[in-house]
C-alpha cells in the first residue's frame, strides 16, 4: 500500500530540518539506510492504527516546542548508589560532569567517537536491531534516531560489570531538541546495569540497542524526569540469547509528552524478559506504553506490568503485544495494565494484544481501570488517617506490583522514597 | 479429518475435545445443493442493478433513492483490511445480486402448487412439517396448529424471502413479523424512521454495499408493552452458485416490550468462495429487551481451504430507551472468513448489554470476530464472554472494544475472552481496545489462553476438590453460562459444542 503524502512529507520537513552529522566512518552507511528506511515509512500521522491514542505531532514537527527548565530542589537521583556517571546536558555529552570512562572496568566509549573509526564491533549493532523492530510494525522515529542521532554511549560487558552506569540526561535549554543513540552489548555471561535519569531535552528522542547474548544479565532502571513542559519519545530495542534476562523499569511523573516504546525478542531457549512501568500523572500530561514482545524460542518468560495513577486530565495510553510463533512452545507470557483514575478528568486508553501461533503455552493479559476504592478508603479513615494521606497510601499500594519488578532494593527504595515524597510534597 | 489426526495434540486435551472438533469439521451437513430454476439478475453491480433489485420488491421512489446514495458511496470506499483474515481479492462484478427460484414468481395458493424442490430443501434443512408448509408459503396454513413449541419463522432463500410463519397470530398481539420488502411496502413509516438509524448507509464497506443491494431479511416490531408470544427466527439459505447474499434485519422493540429471535444459516459446499454481507439492526426503546441469537453454519470451505462463505456481517444495536437491554448470543462454527463485530450503543442510562460468543475455526477457516459496547448513558452495564477454539491450520481473533463516555458515570464493564489451540499449526490473538474517559466506572478485562479464575479455582478448593475437579467444574460452568444463554430452539446444534469440553483450556 503506497505511504500517504502527508507521512512521506512529515518526514522530508523534518530531514530538512536536521543535519546529518559529518566525518563518520563505518556509522555513515548506517546513518544513510536509516534515512532511507525513514523516506520510504514516512512520519507517523495521526490516522496511524499504532499512534491511536497519542497524537504524534510535537514529537515529529521540525521545531521542538519550547519547554522551560523546572526547578528541581531535590538532591539527585540515584546519588547513593556506587555508579558511573556519564552526563548528557540538552543532548551534549558533558565531559566535566562525568566520570572517567576509563576506569568503568568496562569497554564504554561514545558514538561520536566509535563512530569515526573504520571498523568496529558496533556496527552490527548500531542499527541493526532498530531496522529489525521496523517488522511488523513501522516505528519511524527510531529510523530518525538511527539517521541523525551524534551521540550515546556504546558499551560491551564481558562479564559482572563492577557497578552500573548512570546515564544522566539534563536539561538547561527551553528549545532543545536532544536525540542520542545507545548501543549495549552484553557477552556470554556477562552483567550489567544501566540507570537512566532526568528530562534530558524540551525534546528528546532516545533509542537504546540491547544485544544480550547467552546467559547474560541486563538490567534497566529509569526515571524520565518531572521537567512538566517536556516532551519524549524512547525506544528499547533488545534481543536475548539463550538463557539471558532482560528486566527494564520506568517511574515517570510530570512530562507533557512521554511515548516509551520497547520492543524485544526472544531468540534464545529459556530467556526471560520483564517490562514495568509506574507513571503518576497530574494535569496537562499523556503518557504512552508501547510494548511488542516477540517469542521466537522455547520455555521463555515475559512479563508487562504497567500501573498508571492519573488525574486532572492526566492520560494513560497502554498498547501491549505478546506474539508466540509457531515454535515457541511452553512460552509464559503475562500482561497487565491498570488505571487508577483518581477524578473524572483522567482518560485511560488500552490495547492489550495477544498474537497466538504455539499451542503449548501460558498466556494472558488482564487490564482494569476505576477509581480508587472507597471501601479501603474508608477503611483506613476510620483508623484515623486524613482522607489526603489514605488515598496516597493507596496509590503507593497500586503502584507496588510495578515496583517489585525492580530486582535490587536499594534502588527500589530510592524510587518509593520519591514517590512517597513527590505525592506528600502535593498534599502540601 | 486426516490433518487433525497428524496433529500432535497437546497433553491435557481431552480425546473427546479433538474428536468434537474433527467431527465438526470434517462433514458439512448442510452441504448439498437443491437444484430449483432461478431468476437472476445480471452479473455484476452497478445503479442497473441497484434500480432493478428496488424494482423486484416493488419499492417506493425514497428507497430506491436511498440505495442508490448508498451505492454512489461505496463506490468511493475501499475494502478494509485491518482484520487479521487473507482472502484473495475479491471481483465485486464476477457475481450475481440477485437469485430468486422462478416458482417464486408466483405465491403459490396450495401445497399441490409448491414447488416440491423447495419443500424438499426446508424438510433437508430439519425444519418441522407445520412450519414447512408455510414456509414454502401456502396460504391458510397459519390456522393449522402447530405441533409443539411455536416459533415463527422467516425463511429466505437466496435473495427473497419464500414465507413466514404465524404472521396472523402474531399480528393479533401487535407484532409485526415480516420479510423486510414487505414491510417496506406495508409499514413504511416504520422502515423509514429506523432503518439506517443504528448502522448509518456510510458506515462501513461491506454494510454501504449492503444497503445498496440487499434484497431481503426480516423485520419485526413489538409495540410497546408486548412480550412477544413466541419466538422469532430467521433461516437464511444460500442455494445459488455465485450469488452474494446480502440480507437485511430491522428490529424495533418499542417501549416495555420483549422479543427472542434466531437466526440460523447454511449454504451448499461450493468450491468457489461466495459472499455474505449482511446488516442487522436492533433498536431497544425505554424498558426494552431484545434477545438476538445465531448459529453461524455457513459452508466453512474444505480442508484446504477451497470455497466456503466470506461472512462479512455488521450487527448493531441501539439500546435508545433507559433500561433497555440487549443481548447477543453467537455460535460461529461455519464460513471460510468472519469478519463480524455484534455491538450495543448504551445510549439510555441504565441499559445493559451483554456479548456472549463462542467461535470455533477449523481446517483454513479464519474469523476475525467480537464485540463494540459504545458506553454513552451513565450506570450503563455491559458483560462480554468469548470463547475461541481454534484447530487445523485456521486462524481465530477476538476483537473487541469497549468505551466509557465521561458522561456514562458510574458505569460498569466486564470482558473475558478465552482461547484453545488444538495442534501446532492455528492461531489464537485477541485484539481489545479498552478507552476509559470518566472515573466513576470500572472496566475489568480478563483474557487468557490457559488459566480459569483463580479466585473461583481457591474457592472449589477451599471447599476440598483437587485442582482438576476444581477446573472442570468452574470450566464447565463457565461453559454452561454461555450456552444456556441460548434459546431453547438452538439447543440441538449448541449440543454439538457442549460436547466440546474446555479442558485443555487448562494448562
Amino acid at each position: 500500500m503506497a505511504v500517504p503524502k502527508i507521512k512521506t512529507d512529515a518526514a522530508e520537513a523534518r530531514i530538512a530540518a536536521l543535519q546529518v552529522p559529518e566525518g563518520g566512518g563505518w556509522i555513515t552507511a548506517a546513518r544513510g539506510d536509516a534515512l532511507s528506511r525513514l523516506r520510504a515509512i514516512g512520519l507517523p500521522g495521526r490516522r496511524d492504527e499504532y499512534w491511536k491514542y497519542t497524537q504524534p505531532d510535537s514529537l515529529i514537527a521540525p521545531e521542538a516546542i519550547r519547554a522551560a527548565v523546572f526547578e528541581n530542589d531535590e538532591g539527585p537521583m540515584f546519588a547513593d548508589i556506587d555508579r558511573l556517571k556519564v552526563v548528557f546536558v540538552d543532548g551534549v555529552f558533558d565531559a566535566d560532569a562525568s566520570d572517567d570512562l576509563a576506569q568503568a572496568g568496562l569497554e564504554i566509549e561514545r558514538l561520536e567517537t566509535a563512530g569515526q573509526a573504520d571498523i568496529h564491533w558496533a556496527k552490527d549493532l548500531y542499527g541493526v536491531l532498530e531496522s529489525h523492530g521496523q517488522t511488523p510494525v513501522q516505528r519511524p522515529l527510531a529510523a530518525l534516531n538511527t539517521g541523525f542521532a551524534r551521540d550515546g554511549v556504546i558499551i560491551r560487558a564481558t562479564g559482572k560489570a563492577v557497578k552500573p552506569v548512570n546515564l544522566v540526561y539534563l536539561h538547561e535549554s527551553d528549545s532543545s531538541d536532544a536525540i542520542l543513540h545507545h548501543c549495549i552489548k552484553l557477552e556470554k555471561g556477562a552483567d550489567l546495569t544501566i540507570l537512566e535519569n532526568g528530562p534530558a531535552a524540551a525534546r528528546f528522542n532516545k533509542v537504546m540497542e540491547v544485544d544480550i547474548a547467552e546467559g547474560a544479565a541486563f538490567h534497566h532502571v529509569r526515571t524520565q524526569g518531572r521537567d512538566h513542559e517536556r516532551r519524549a519519545v524512547t525506544h528499547v530495542f533488545a534481543r536475548l540469547g539463550a538463557e539471558s534476562t532482560f528486566k527494564s523499569f520506568t517511574v515517570t511523573v510530570n512530562g507533557m509528552l512521554t511515548r516509551n516504546e520497547c520492543v524485544i525478542e526472544l531468540t534464545g531457549d529459556d530467556a526471560i524478559a520483564h517490562v514495568a512501568g509506574a507513571v503518576v500523572g497530574d494535569g496537562d500530561f499523556l503518557h504512552d506504553d508501547t510494548v511488542f514482545i516477540t517469542h521466537d524460542a522455547q520455555r521463555c518468560e515475559s512479563r508487562q506490568v504497567f500501573k498508571k495513577v492519573l488525574r486532572n486530565g492526566a492520560t494513560g495510553v497502554f498498547q501491549g503485544k505478546i506474539l508466540v510463533k509457531k515454535d515457541a512452545q511452553k512460552t509464559d507470557g503475562y500482561q497487565i495494565s491498570q488505571a487508577l483514575l483518581l477524578d473524572e478528568d483522567a482518560q485511560f486508553y488500552a490495547k492489550p494484544e495477544l498474537e497466538i501461533y504455539a499451542d503449548d503455552v501460558i498466556c494472558s493479559h488482564g487490564s482494569t481501570s476505576g477509581a480508587i476504592d472507597d471501601e479501603a478508603l474508608f477503611y483506613l479513615r476510620s483508623r484515623g488517617i486524613p482522607e489526603s494521606e489514605a488515598q496516597d497510601l493507596l496509590v503507593l499500594a497500586f503502584l507496588a506490583e510495578a515496583i517489585e519488578e525492580i530486582e535490587d532494593s536499594a534502588i527500589a527504595n530510592d524510587i518509593l522514597a520519591r514517590l512517597e515524597g513527590w505525592l506528600g510534597r502535593r498534599r502540601r | 479429518m486426516a490433518a487433525l489426526d497428524e496433529t500432535q495434540v497437546k497433553e491435557g486435551v481431552d480425546q473427546d475435545t479433538v474428536d468434537a472438533v474433527a467431527s465438526m469439521a470434517g462433514k458439512y451437513k448442510y452441504g448439498w445443493a437443491t437444484e430449483i430454476e432461478m431468476d437472476y439478475a445480471p452479473k455484476g453491480v452497478n445503479e442497473d442493478i441497484v434500480r432493478l433489485i428496488s424494482g423486484k420488491n416493488g419499492e417506493p421512489e425514497w428507497m430506491t433513492e436511498w440505495r442508490l446514495g448508498a451505492f454512489a458511496r461505496w463506490k468511493e470506499m475501499t475494502e478494509p483490511t485491518w482484520a487479521m483474515v487473507n482472502y484473495p481479492k475479491i471481483d465485486y462484478q464476477d457475481q450475481y445480486y440477485y437469485a430468486s427460484p422462478k416458482s417464486m414468481a408466483d405465491k403459490p395458493k396450495s401445497l399441490d402448487d409448491v414447488d416440491p424442490k423447495l419443500l424438499e430443501t426446508y424438510k433437508k434443512l430439519g425444519i418441522p412439517l407445520k412450519e414447512q408448509m408455510i414456509l414454502a408459503g401456502v396460504e391458510g396454513a397459519e390456522s393449522a396448529p402447530a405441533e409443539g413449541r411455536k416459533v415463527a419463522v422467516d425463511a429466505v432463500f437466496d435473495s427473497v424471502s419464500v414465507g413466514t410463519t404465524f404472521q396472523a397470530e402474531l399480528a393479533k398481539a401487535g407484532v409485526i413479523f415480516c420479510s423486510i420488502s414487505e414491510a417496506i411496502r406495508e409499514h413504511p413509516e416504520l422502515v423509514r424512521k429506523y432503518l439506517g438509524s443504528v448502522v448509518p448507509v456510510t458506515d462501513n464497506f461491506f454494510a454501504t454495499l449492503n444497503s445498496a443491494v440487499f434484497s431481503d431479511g426480516s423485520f419485526v416490531y413489538v409495540p410497546p408493552g408486548v412480550r412477544c408470544p413466541m419466538e422469532l427466527s430467521t433461516y437464511f439459505r444460500i442455494n445459488a452458485e455465485n450469488t452474494g447474499q446480502f440480507e437485511r434485519t430491522l428490529i424495533i422493540a418499542d417501549k416495555g416490550s420483549y422479543v427472542s429471535y434466531l437466526e440460523g444459516c447454511t449454504a451448499p459446499q461450493r468450491d468457489i468462495n461466495q459472499l455474505h454481507a449482511a446488516v442487522v439492526e436492533l433498536v431497544a426503546l425505554e424498558d426494552a429487551e431484545i434477545k438476538y441469537s445465531t448459529v453461524q453454519n455457513w459452508y466453512p470451505g474444505d480442508e484446504n481451504g477451497k470455497g466456503g462463505i466470506y461472512n462479512f456481517v455488521t450487527k448493531r444495536a441501539d439500546c435508545r430507551g433507559d433500561r433497555s437491554k440487549v443481548m447477543w448470543t453467537q455460535v460461529e462454527t461455519g464460513s471460510a472468513v468472519t469478519w463480524k463485530y455484534p455491538s450495543c450503543i448504551l445510549r439510555g442510562d441504565d441499559s445493559q448489554g451483554e456479548f456472549y460468543s463462542i467461535a470455533i475455526t477449523n481446517n483454513m477457516q479464519q474469523a476475525d470476530t467480537g464485540t463494540k459496547m459504545i458506553h454513552l448513558g451513565k450506570r450503563t452495564k455491559s458483560r462480554i464472554v468469548s470463547k475461541g477454539i481454534s484447530a487445523g491450520r485456521a486462524q481465530n481473533t477476538y476483537r473487541g472494544q469497549v468505551t466509557m463516555h465521561p458522561r456514562a458515570k458510574d458505569s460498569r464493564n466486564y470482558t473475558q475472552c478465552d482461547s484453545l489451540l488444538i495442534g501446532g499449526n492455528c492461531g489464537a490473538h485477541t485484539v481489545p481496545y479498552i478507552e476509559v474517559r470518566n472515573n466513576s466506572s470500572r472496566v475489568e478485562h480478563e483474557a487468557t489462553t490457559s488459566k480459569v479464575d483463580d479466585d473461583q479455582l481457591f474457592y472449589c478448593r477451599s471447599r476440598g476438590m483437587d485442582e482438576e475437579e476444581a477446573v472442570a467444574l468452574v470450566v464447565n460452568g463457565f461453559c454452561k453460562e454461555v450456552l444456556q444463554a441460548l434459546p431453547m430452539e438452538f439447543a440441538m446444534e449448541a449440543q454439538q459444542l457442549v460436547a466440546i469440553s474446555l479442558e485443555g483450556s487448562v494448562g
